[in-house]
């Protein structure tokens, strides 16, 4: 495949100088790029860079408060999304916009312009995902398909419209690397007939892999193009961060005794798209860092829920320290030292309209002794928070601050920081990192790894491959429920993984067929 | 001493269609309101105002039709308050809709003040002449006023409406994620809008059948529950509005059983008889809903939240 995005071919679609402020923010200041015919853009950058602002100018959810775009030579200024669609541009979201009690078919019908009648349209979905290697059942139910599947769902959406220009926002975050492979295959292949991709993401290696071109954005401006063929990944991460990255460093110390134990562990999810888990049996000694990979919908909340206490499992199936804790409650396993930090950060980490104090105190209460004889201590609490906000660097005007008024990131860190603080015996974490950027997520991560120095039992779970060959010592995979013999981590390699997580199994021999 | 041979089933199952139509016409409008992702409790409210209005219509203008419409109406601009709190300035869904309810009561009587006691001209029958008169079926299919085929004619249309056509895709798009409906640049907040008029035009049709047909003379919070019952049968119907026809013609059809079981005498404690209804609709309530997973299949996802477009 020839690169030829910088040989003077006709910019697809260019932007000059785009500015758009938000009260207090300037999202983008400037901006500046093209993006040429038949070419795999990257646009990088870290959480909150303006990525997304940006993205969502140019598919006409936002309008800029100025600067111009142009699109196939001309004038491009849409209104809506709508508008988008018919000049030739669609979008695949990184959170998904998807209707989870629709069926396939009638979700690819709401992204189309005018889409055909539905037997019609479900041919020509039958259609289309076999010739680019993406199998699905127009009729099937969304809430049922995998995160993989519901990806496919958002491209083939995009596909049937033949757009000029697909942008993606960091599509992979949530597949399995022999989905990932598939993915670019489809991406390549688009590019060979034609389309422009705008490719975001913050994994540099799949930018070294797929893309012809990068721009760097960095607080809203950007700061350079790159060449991701040439350049190293540490180049672009260093200019994407604006400093040196440090990584995260250990000492392989040798364990104590088992910490948790879970043996036969079964538990029906309470919601009607989860996963129960099935017979699920892992130990964790002191010291330990047990990473759980495995695509986002396979049981990772239903195993965070029982761990934590929120769902009580059959007695005898979890010991901590020796003790039977299967029928306490959250706050009982606290006391005992069994902490938990879930993913979803609003509404099951932190209480949004709550502040950061009585966010503190909500979890922090029995351990820190933040509660006496029935009586809140406001101050102790107080210093709690500051002390979170301090150590973990959350970006905040204080402690009094709604939970909902931080950013995404800066609240991943507090509820990480909060439960780190109040030194666990055992520490269950579910997405530890997610969207934050890289030089906090170091920092996170540095705070597990010191943890468990320090003799606690660590459960990780995330979907961040990378992540969990930095800082686990055994990894194993939840699929459909079921958690696979933990393995030492050390010189485990991505296609062991893949095959552990055992997703993609069809999609492989769609595309060894096609 | 008990009479049962005294119940005339063709009046019987006359009657029982006659109060259901009601109940149906505001579960219809409020099935379409939900489907949306609004929760509004105001039926009870809207259903009051359109009985006083459609009254105070009919009994100036002399004519029934005119007071159908000016019900229609009336519980539309009501339902409009609520959209206008809940849409735009994002008050809570629960709180606004008891709201509504409270002040339709309150608003009704006021404007009913003048007209207790009156009567107003008769909404007519279909006459399809000597197919009317056949016996039991004539009555029954044949014998009804318009607005009973109307109510019909619109659970039919509703369903085609989700099943069939584009917009009603949208709205159900609308109804499951309106963070996804509106990055693919639906206007979520309008379509609501228009659901929520929709649901009070139907609510206000519903009150007026109750005064203008059912009763008909204006008496304070004649609607006695009604809009209650909408709300429960539209959960009952699992958003459907086959399943939601069922419902309605159900709590209207034990109602009337139990009127007829009174009249005639049978030995059980009237108390018991008129509660009845309720408790018969709830049980079937508890247990259709049985299966926790299927009944949460089944509601739109967005159901009750607060919209607000953060980009």
């Amino acid at each position: 495949m020839r690169r030829r995005g910088g040989w003077g071919l006709k910019a697809l679609l260019e932007i000059d100088g785009v500015t758009k402020t938000y009260p207090g923010v300037v999202a983008n200041n400037s901006v500046s790029f093209s993006v040429g015919e038949n070419e795999v853009h990257a646009l990088l950058g870290e959480n909150g860079a303006g990525k997304s602002t940006l993205v969502k100018m140019i598919y006409g959810l936002v309008r800029p408060d100025s600067g111009v775009m142009r699109f196939q030579g001309g004038t491009y200024a849409p209104a809506s999304p709508h508008e988008a669609r018919r000049a030739g541009v669609a979008m695949v979201f990184q959170h998904f916009s998807l209707f989870e009690a629709l069926n396939v078919a009638e979700n690819v019908a709401l992204g189309m312009e005018e889409p055909p009648p539905m037997r019609t349209l479900a041919a020509r979905i039958a259609e289309v995902s076999e010739e680019y290697g993406l199998p699905l059942d127009p009729s099937r139910v969304v809430g049922d398909l995998s995160a993989g599947e519901r990806q496919r769902v958002e491209i083939i959406r995009c596909l049937l419209q033949d757009p000029k220009l697909l942008i993606m926002d960091e599509p992979t975050s949530v597949l399995t690397p022999q989905e990932v492979d598939i993915l670019f295959e489809t991406l390549r292949k688009l590019r060979e007939e034609g389309t422009s991709i705008l490719y975001i993401s913050h994994k540099l290696e799949e930018i070294r892999a797929l893309c012809d071109e990068a721009t760097v954005l960095r607080l809203g401006e950007v700061v350079g193009n790159v060449d991701p063929k040439t350049d190293s990944a540490r180049q672009m991460a260093e200019m994407m961060v604006g400093a040196s990255l440090m990584t995260p460093s250990r000492d392989s110390g040798s364990f104590g005794e088992a910490k948790l134990e879970v043996a036969g562990l079964s538990i029906a999810s309470s919601s009607p798209f989860g996963t129960s888990l099935r017979d699920v049996s892992l130990t964790v000694r002191a010291g330990e860092i047990l990473g759980v990979g495995g695509v986002a919908g396979n049981g990772q909340d239903e195993l965070l829920a029982a761990l934590s206490g929120e769902a009580l499992s059959t007695p005898g199936t979890l010991k901590l320290s020796g003790q039977d804790v299967s029928a306490l409650g959250p706050n009982a396993r606290r006391a005992l030292g069994l902490l938990a930090a879930p993913e979803e950060r609003l509404g099951h980490a932190a209480a949004p309209d709550m502040s950061l104090v009585e966010n503190a105190l909500l979890t922090g209460g029995v351990r820190k002794k933040l509660i006496a004889s029935g009586f809140l201590k406001w101050t102790e609490a107080r210093r709690f928070a500051d002390e979170v906000i301090g150590q973990f660097d959350v970006r905040t005007p204080g402690a009094d601050h709604a939970a909902r008024s931080l950013s995404g990131g800066n609240l991943q860190k507090f509820v990480v920081g909060r439960e780190v603080l109040q030194a666990p015996e055992v520490l269950v974490v579910n997405q530890p990192t997610w969207g934050v950027d890289a030089a906090a997520a170091a920092s996170i991560r540095q705070a597990l790894l010191d943890l468990a120095a320090g003799g606690a039992a660590l459960v990780v779970i995330s979907q961040d491959l990378d992540e969990l060959m930095e800082i686990s010592d055994s990894f194993s995979v939840l699929s459909e429920g079921r958690l696979t013999q933990p393995r030492p981590a050390a010189g485990l390699t991505v296609d062991e993984i893949g095959l552990m997580m055992g997703g993609a199994h069809d999609m492989g021999v769609a595309h060894a067929a096609g | 001493m008990t009479d049962l041979a005294a119940i005339n089933p063709t009046l019987l199952v006359f009657a029982l269609i006659v109060a259901s139509t009601p109940i149906l016409l505001a579960a219809l409008g409020e099935l379409v309101v939900e489907r949306s992702g609004v929760l509004n409790l105001g039926v009870e409210g809207m259903m009051i105002v359109g009985a006083i209005c459609g009254f105070a219509a009919a009994y100036e203008s002399q004519s029934p039709l005119l007071g159908f419409a000016a019900a229609a109406l009336g519980g539309a601009a009501l339902s409009l308050i609520f959209a206008f709190l809940t849409q735009f300035l994002l008050s809570n869904q629960v709180a606004t809709g008891l709201a509504l309810t409270l002040f339709g009561l309150g608003l009704a009587a006021m404007l009913g003040q003048n007209y207790s006691g009156e009567a107003v001209p008769a909404t007519p029958r279909l006459n399809l002449g000597p197919i009317s008169d056949i016996p039991f079926v004539g009555r029954v299919v044949f014998g009804h006023d318009w607005v009973v085929y109307f109510s019909l004619l619109m659970a039919a249309l509703v369903w085609a409406f989700f099943k069939y056509t584009r917009p009603g895709l949208i709205l159900r798009a609308v109804g499951e994620n309106h963070d996804a409906a509106h990055a693919l640049g639906y206007p979520v907040v309008a379509i609501r809008v228009a659901a929520i008029a929709f649901g009070g035009a139907m609510a206000g049709l519903g009150g007026a059948y109750i005064s203008l047909v059912r009763v008909p003379t204006w008496t304070e919070g004649m609607t006695a529950g009604a809009g209650w019952i909408a709300l429960a049968i539209v959960v009952f119907g699992a958003w459907r509005s086959g399943r939601v026809v069922l419902g309605a013609y159900l709590f209207g059809g034990v109602t009337i059983l139990q009127l007829n079981l009174q009249a005639a005498g049978v030995a059980m404690s009237p108390e018991l008889l008129s509660a009845s209804p309720y408790l018969i609709t709830i049980a079937v309530l508890v247990v259709i809903s049985a299966d926790r997973s299927r009944a949460a299949l089944n509601a739109p996802a967005a159901l009750g939240r607060t919209f607000h477009a953060s980009s």
